[in-house]
């Protein structure tokens, strides 16, 4: 039966028009068992291609099919350019299905820069004055993918004029049209955004005004300031989104039209940051979306989540951060991964604004962190490097390195790699510490971290604390070298850490007399030897150069160095490298020997590493020197810069002069820049004259060379006023830095305030403590080590939650007391402000009730005949309403009835629509069961349709799926007899390729 | 707040649809495709359905044999963006009746219409499936 039932649907499936060769194609490429055997098919399909495509006379429909086949060449990953130009003739077509593939498969297959777009423009210009709105359409989607800088002016008329049209795809489109221009050039389409924002933004349409939110979007991240105003209006019509207020088409899965949503979500995140007017008209929609979302499926997560965001980005409000904690709560402790990571995400949001949320979950956190799944472990680390201190850096760090060290992608290692030297640069605890940690991340990444980092360890291990302790500072250098020596047993070792244990066991190996010269000596030579890498030469270096500061300190201490076997060896070989750098090291090292004590002693003193060697750069010592040079006729000095300037000029000169002498092979001579006539002819002139004559060259030369002396400007093509169509931007074309860096926390000003409330908050959660304890204790198997690891990860709770699990130290019980005194003055200081707050709190949050038209009908009965002219009245009038009746605003909104609006509309527009429209197969408005999964609700898709595909096989006719289904069943029966002709059967190997996707 | 690509591909790691909204080479596809594939196929079920790769973030689905799989950058709401691949497989089923990967493969122009209808320049524009396949069914009709 199941073979059956993919026999009738392979029947169904061939396309009407298409011939057998492009079926046959399509399912060798479907049945294609490997890569290989996919590429074999492909190149075949090129070698076809080129020829027919050239022939003369091909029909138009077949060249649609050739090029669609070129599609399929160039997404299987070979080039296809041999038949681009065929893509860019279909565009010309009349027919609308032929030319919309022509432009979909230059979308894909051309970048914006490409040669061949200009042959497109035309076209483009065409279409977007055609009748037909699909044709406009068609094009404006293409002028979305191609259209670049330069080419902008040359289709913005007709976009803008676009934005007019009667039906609501044109205008949703040329709204991303426009949206695509600022993307590539703000500049250029400023002014007609500014122009027409106000009328364009608000569309009654629900699709268009959702395309406009996607300019707005980028509007408001580039300057949030500017649109401050328009924020009482987006918490309008989010609260009409939320309120089922569109129609029931814009739902997905009972969530009304959740992508809107979710884009004025990141809009009010942006206009309410740092802005405690702005935020306060929010909360209200906020609660709304939170309240409305429902948890069960994955969209009501998204919404919920988008919600969190929004909430933690604005001017923080002590009753929506608890439930947006309570709603993060719920997503650490789902079952679900998805849920889990959005959680961890939320989590590292929340603990921004009140860092203790995140002892609640620690157990949630560090299963998460244990969790085998990687992208869970990785976001949970990026949650832990967020929430680093000093009383928890070492066990993170720990972790982190743990995970780096299961890594291979060398991306994400120097990743992790960077944030680990981060994290330990700020927070380490000690130096010890610091070292120890900083030889693990050398040992695992050493090749990936940069150089950098290397020489500031050993800066930190010349310069010690940098107090002066000195007893401290050689302790610290002897662990380094133990350290060091133990690592170097180690068989494979990345070259910067070998240069830095060559560093530090040169300048102290020898320091405290645990061992001996000729013992750290020996390990040298082994570090050269064992370890041949790619910076092989640069080890090598380090390692003679360590070598010659423990045989010199040696001799300063008075003593006699006998070099051993391998260390001579070493030399030996250095001193007949192919690299002169190794050379000089190892001569230096052996002419050392030849010095007494004294000598080497001041070449190279001990520890002399830190100190600073000063120069004097007006080098006084050889005053005396070109004193006497000069008296015995010299030439004086001339700076570098000078002299170069001077010879070029002069350079350039002979260049013309000798040309003059030789072959000519350019027909004009090149026009002499009139700087030439000034300079006089140096070469002739004797040395000690050409330097003044030079010297007066310059400054002839120069000015004329730095700005546009009137000589100078004459021999040049004037390109200033004239507009470049095409060609690369010219550099005086300054596109607009837009610093797309959205400032999301700018709240440190409240912080105070923010804490105290939150911590209100904290209590607030109160009552559902209780439930989450006994959550707890119904798991004892929580393992003590887990434990001991949220406690050190988490300090402050040990105490409170589990006394028996030890503290990991005294640094960290201080950490923690010092945090509880620090809130604790903070709410003494904070609290006058708080009882302000709430009191002041009732009256704004008092929910106006938007949609209640009586008291103000008064107000807005003269301009509510015309829908449009209302909404423009409405935003001028929110531009100029003083901030201080905060109120006023919202009261005013609900005249913009956005639904009515869009119902009339609809009834003229696209009653075309409703009638094509089939019914939902997929049913949207099923009830949605606890379990909350949309696979409830498709178990019903597929029961039904596999009621439907039953009388297909037999080629019943049923008038009811007849209807049901997109394509009809007729029709199908007809592709049904073609693919029998084109000899398509059911194949064996590949089954999937039938299966349903929704299944 | 912007998707960067959308790929079919099936569980051998064949590609069967690809649109950029970045323009990237043949060479680079081809290397982003493969390396995403064998980290998507490595997975579970039960694992979350977000892999980082590089500076994308990848959200993925699996539909019988086929992977639907959306790059984005980093603001961007993961699952609203998984529930967003739901309603493509969605607005597919009901264009073709019970979509299959053979139905993408015949009709590759179409299912890339759907698309074209639903995102632009990056961004989630339509969700509402009379909007999406009005003008392509009209389309059909006309030609």
């Amino acid at each position: 039966m199941e073979q059956l039932k993919n026999i009738g649907r392979e029947l169904a499936i061939g396309s009407q028009g298409s011939s057998k060769e492009f079926l046959e194609l399509v399912k060798a490429i479907g049945e294609a068992k490997s890569k290989a055997e996919e590429e074999r098919l492909v190149m075949e399909e090129i070698e076809m291609l080129k020829k027919k495509i050239v022939e003369p006379d091909v029909p138009r429909k077949r060249m649609k099919e050739y090029i669609v086949r070129l599609v399929y060449v160039e997404m299987l990953g070979h080039d296809a350019s041999f038949g681009y130009i065929q893509a860019v003739k279909m565009t010309h077509d009349d027919n609308l299905l032929l030319k919309r593939t022509g432009y979909l498969a230059v979308t894909l297959f051309l970048n914006e820069d490409h040669d061949l777009i200009i042959l497109i423009i035309n076209t483009i210009q065409k279409d977007l004055r055609s009748d037909n709105y699909l044709v406009c359409c068609a094009a404006l989607t293409a002028v979305c993918k191609l259209i670049n800088e330069e080419t902008i002016p040359a289709v913005l008329p007709q976009v803008v004029e676009l934005l007019g049209h009667q039906k609501e795809a044109v205008r949703k489109k040329a709204v991303m049209a426009l949206h695509r221009f600022h993307q590539r050039s703000p500049a250029t389409v400023a002014d007609v955004i500014s122009k027409l924002s106000m009328k364009i933004m608000h569309d009654v349409d629900p699709s268009v005004m959702s395309a406009c939110l996607c300019v707005l979007f980028d509007l408001i991240s580039a300057d949030a300031n500017s649109y401050r105003h328009l924020t009482n209006s987006y918490v309008c019509i989010l609260k009409q989104v939320v309120e089922h207020r569109l129609p029931k088409q814009y739902n997905y899965h009972n969530a009304p039209a959740p992508f809107i949503q979710i884009k004025l979500l990141k809009i009010l995140a942006l206009l309410g940051t740092g802005d405690k007017g702005a935020s306060n008209n929010m909360y209200n929609v906020l609660g709304d979306v939170l309240k409305k979302a429902e948890p069960s499926g994955n969209i009501g997560n998204a919404l919920i989540y988008e919600c969190i965001s929004t909430i933690t980005a604005i001017h923080p409000n002590s009753k929506l951060l608890e439930s947006a904690a309570a709603q993060t709560s719920r997503f650490l402790k789902s079952e679900s991964h998805n849920l889990k990571y959005m959680g961890i995400d939320a989590l590292g949001r929340i603990i921004k604004i009140n860092p203790d949320f995140a002892e609640e979950h620690q157990l949630a956190v560090i299963d998460c962190l244990e969790d085998p799944d990687d992208t869970l472990k990785r976001k949970t680390l990026e949650l832990l490097y967020k929430m680093t201190k000093s009383s928890n850096v070492e066990v993170i760090v720990d972790r982190m390195i743990c995970y780096m060290k299961t890594l291979t992608d060398s991306h994400y290692k120097t990743d992790i790699a960077s944030r680990c030297i981060e994290l330990a640069e700020r927070f380490a605890p000690s130096n010890q510490w610091f070292i120890q940690t900083m030889n693990q991340v050398f040992e695992h990444a050493g090749d990936l971290v940069p150089p950098k980092v290397a020489h500031d360890l050993m800066r930190l291990i010349a310069e010690g604390a940098g107090e002066e302790d000195e007893d401290a500072d050689s302790e610290l250098r002897s662990s380094a070298v133990e350290s060091y020596l133990q690592i170097l047993v180690e068989p494979k070792l990345p070259s910067l850490l070998l240069q830095v244990i060559c560093w530090v066991l040169g300048e102290y190996g020898t320091a405290d007399g645990t061992h001996s010269a000729a013992y750290i000596i020996e390990r040298l030579c082994d570090v050269a030897e064992a370890h041949p890498g790619d910076d092989v030469v640069k080890v090598k270096g380090y390692a003679i150069s360590a070598i010659t500061k423990v045989c010199s300190f040696e001799i300063a201490a008075g003593k006699k160095v006998h070099l051993i076997p391998e260390c001579q060896a070493f030399i030996d070989e250095l001193s007949a490298s192919h690299s002169t750098d190794l050379q000089q090291r190892a001569y230096e090292l052996q002419a050392l020997f030849a010095f007494d004590s004294s000598v080497v002693g001041a070449v190279l003193p001990f520890d002399g590493s830190a100190d600073d060697i000063e120069v004097d750069q007006s080098l006084p010592f050889l005053n005396h020197y070109v004193k006497s040079m000069l008296s015995k006729g010299a030439k004086p000095y001339i700076p570098a810069n000078e002299r170069q300037a001077a010879t070029t000029l002069a350079s350039q000169h002979v260049e013309s002069y000798v040309s003059s002498h030789s072959l000519r092979f350019d027909p004009y001579e090149k026009p002499q820049m009139p700087i030439m006539a000034l300079t006089p002819v140096t070469t002739l002139q004797s040395d000690d004259q050409s330097i003044d004559i030079s010297q007066k060259a310059t400054q002839v030369f120069q000015p004329s060379f730095d700005a546009d002396t009137p000589s100078s400007e004459a021999t040049r093509l004037r390109l200033e006023g004239v507009q470049r169509k095409w060609g690369r931007p010219s550099y005086n074309n300054n596109s607009a830095s837009s610093s797309a860096g959205a400032e999301r926390s700018t709240n440190g000003a409240s912080n105070g305030l923010d804490i105290e409330k939150a911590s209100g908050g904290k209590q607030g959660i109160v009552p559902q403590e209780p439930k989450y304890v006994s959550d707890r204790n119904k798991q004892p198997e929580i393992s003590a080590e887990k434990q001991k690891l949220a406690a050190s990860l988490f300090g402050g709770v040990t105490s409170k939650a589990d006394s028996s699990v030890r503290s990991s130290g005294r640094s960290q019980k201080q950490a923690s007391t010092n945090r509880h005194v620090g809130t604790a003055k903070r709410m003494q200081t904070v609290d006058p402000v708080d009882s302000r707050a709430q009191a002041s709190l009732p009256a704004a949050t008092a929910p106006p009730d938007l949609l209640d038209f009586g008291e103000e009908e008064v107000a807005i009965a003269a301009s509510s005949k015309d829908p449009m002219k209302d909404l423009e009245g409405l935003f001028d009038n929110t531009g100029s309403v003083p901030s201080s009746q905060p109120t006023a605003p919202v009261t005013n909104l609900p005249n913009i009835d956005l639904m009515s609006l869009y119902d009339s509309d609809l009834g003229l527009g696209s009653g075309l629509v409703s009638s094509i429209r089939v019914p939902d197969m997929i049913p949207e408005n099923l009830p949605n069961n606890d379990s909350g999964d949309r696979l409830t609700v498709l178990d019903g898709l597929v029961t039904t349709s596999g009621a439907v595909a039953g009388p297909k096989v037999q080629g019943e006719t049923s008038a009811s799926s007849a209807i049901k289904k997109g394509p009809s069943l007729e029709s199908s029966l007809e592709k049904h007899a073609r693919s029998r002709q084109v000899g398509v059967t059911p194949t064996g190997p590949h089954p999937d390729l039938f299966k349903d996707l929704l299944k | 707040m912007t998707i960067r690509f959308v790929l079919l591909v099936n569980k051998q790691g064949q590609t069967r649809l690809a649109q950029y909204y970045e323009y990237l080479t043949i060479e680079e596809r081809r290397a982003l495709e493969g390396e995403i594939v064998r980290k998507c196929l490595s997975r579970s079920d039960s694992q979350c359905s977000f892999i980082e790769h590089r500076n994308h973030k990848v959200v993925y689905r699996r539909y019988a044999s086929l992977f639907f799989l959306v790059g984005v950058d980093g603001d961007e709401n993961e699952l609203a963006i998984l529930e967003f691949i739901h309603c493509l497989v969605e607005t597919m089923d009901r264009y073709f009746g019970n979509v299959c990967e053979l139905d993408i493969m015949f009709h590759l122009e179409k299912a890339h219409f759907i698309l074209e209808e639903m995102v632009m320049n990056g961004c989630v524009v339509e969700i509402n499936k009379s909007n999406i396949l009005t003008p392509i069914q009209l389309m059909d009709k006309n030609s």
